[in-house]
């Protein structure tokens, strides 16, 4: 017999273990994340799962699900901070959407999107990181990267390549690829790798397939994130 | 609209800094809305009119493009001292655009690079005092002056523009949200 808690008032089912997370993107309910991914261990870095628990704020990728709990998602004051959250996650990097391979498939764009995100507010940092096109069918962007280490986790715990790392402390924090020369094509990496395709934004790009789908079809286009299979936005 | 009988027309002042001129572009793109607008607001200092300095008391100040030189920051400040309400207008005025992918370059090295003598073995930028210097790097323009509203997107689509001002000057505060809300 399953436990629950509620979230927002509503009454969520989960099973032992599941993280508030999980259960509640299993129960439909959306809650806007972007280093949490279902096939892979929580990374608990970029805070926009962040939910009250009982009055308290908590991640909710890393939050265990407790049966009587009272969560609190989708409030102005939640929202707010995940906006402010998002908008710091631009300044950091230089995310030129008009430009953008990944612009409308981006789950960072549609995350300042669905909180109704309208400036960046903060100034900005302007980073140089040197664009890596040594691959022949990947190109690296790094100043977009948000540093979720998605690709990172699934190098290493699916594809067992270990291709990419994070490496530096704090602002100086950054994204390597493990070769000696740090380029992405004296690795093993192929297209075919999980690590491919699991970057969020638009550092990890396919060589040649830019601008492929027309504007209007593009993932949230078509509905904003957070959207429910049917077709109900959250 | 529903229009009060008579009522004082707000000023609008528009200004394209380091911009392409899209964003005054897609505002034209309101089409026959263009007229309903006319009825409403009348127009300050801007590309489409002829006046050469804000006038005091605008309503309204839309800024399109970043900060690149030392006019753009006159100007800039020009239309903040006289304008209500300004609202940087378009992806270039909210984050640099895509003009700002120059801050990671040397903007000495930049010029050198566009004005070379044909044959390449020497340079010759423009020095005449008549033209306004580069700025180091291109700035949003919420680095400059205060910003009342942004209004993203490169550039904002007609409809978007149009929501915008209609909520504006009905007295409501601007929400763009999907699918209006863009940033690119
Ligand atoms: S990665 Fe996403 S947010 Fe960044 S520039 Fe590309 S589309 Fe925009
Ligand atoms: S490259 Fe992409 S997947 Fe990897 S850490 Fe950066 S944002 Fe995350
Ligand atoms: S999804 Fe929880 S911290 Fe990123």
């Amino acid at each position: 017999m399953s436990q629950t808690f509620t979230l927002d008032g509503k009454t969520i089912a989960f099973e032992p273990g599941q993280t508030i997370l999980q259960a509640a993107d299993a129960a439909g309910v959306f809650i806007p994340h972007l280093c949490y991914h279902p096939e892979f261990k929580p990374h608990g870095s970029c805070k926009l799962c962040t939910v009250k628990v009982n009055g308290r704020q908590t991640a909710s990728c890393t939050m265990r699900a407790m049966p009587g709990m009272a969560v609190e998602s989708d409030t102005e004051e939640i929202n707010a901070e995940r906006r402010a959250l998002t908008q710091m996650l631009f300044v950091e990097g230089n995310h030129y959407c008009p430009s953008c391979e990944k612009s409308g498939n981006c789950q960072l764009q549609a995350t300042a999107y669905h909180l109704g995100m309208m400036s960046t507010h903060y100034d900005h940092f302007f980073p140089n990181r040197a664009v890596d096109a040594s691959h022949p069918e990947v190109l690296l962007d790094f100043n977009r990267c948000i540093l979720c280490s998605l690709c990172v986790r699934a190098s290493r715990d699916v594809d067992g390549k270990n291709v990419f790392a994070l490496s530096g402390r704090g602002i100086d924090t950054h994204l390597i690829v493990n070769a000696s020369s740090g380029r992405l094509g004296d690795t093993d990496f192929t297209l075919a790798d999980k690590a491919a395709e699991v970057c969020p934004v638009g550092v990890i790009l396919k060589k040649r397939q830019g601008f492929a789908v027309p504007i209007g079809e593009r993932t949230y286009d078509k509905a904003p994130i957070g959207a429910t299979t049917a077709g109900e936005a959250c | 609209m529903n229009a009060p009988m008579n009522p004082r027309k707000l000023r609008i002042t528009t200004t394209s800094l380091s911009g392409c001129f899209g964003c005054h572009m897609s505002f034209l793109d309101i089409d026959e809305r263009l007229l309903e607008l006319a009825a409403l607001v009348e127009f300050d200092r801007s590309p489409i009119t002829d006046i050469k300095h804000c006038s005091q008391h605008c309503d309204l100040a839309l800024v399109e493009g970043g900060v690149c030189n030392a006019e753009n920051v006159h100007v800039l400040r020009e239309l903040r001292a006289n304008a209500k309400i300004l609202v940087a207008f378009g992806a270039c005025a909210v984050n640099g655009g895509l003009p700002a992918q120059r801050n990671h370059l040397d903007v000495g090295q930049c010029l050198s690079q566009v004005y070379r003598t044909p044959d390449g073995s020497a340079t010759a930028i423009p020095d005449d005092p008549e033209l306004p210097l580069l700025l180091d790097k291109v700035y949003p323009v919420n680095e400059v002056v205060r910003v009342d509203y942004f209004l993203p997107g490169c550039p904002p689509s007609a409809d978007t523009i149009w929501k915008f001002l209609t909520d504006l000057l009905t007295g409501r505060t601007p929400r763009i949200e999907h699918p209006l809300l863009k940033f690119d």
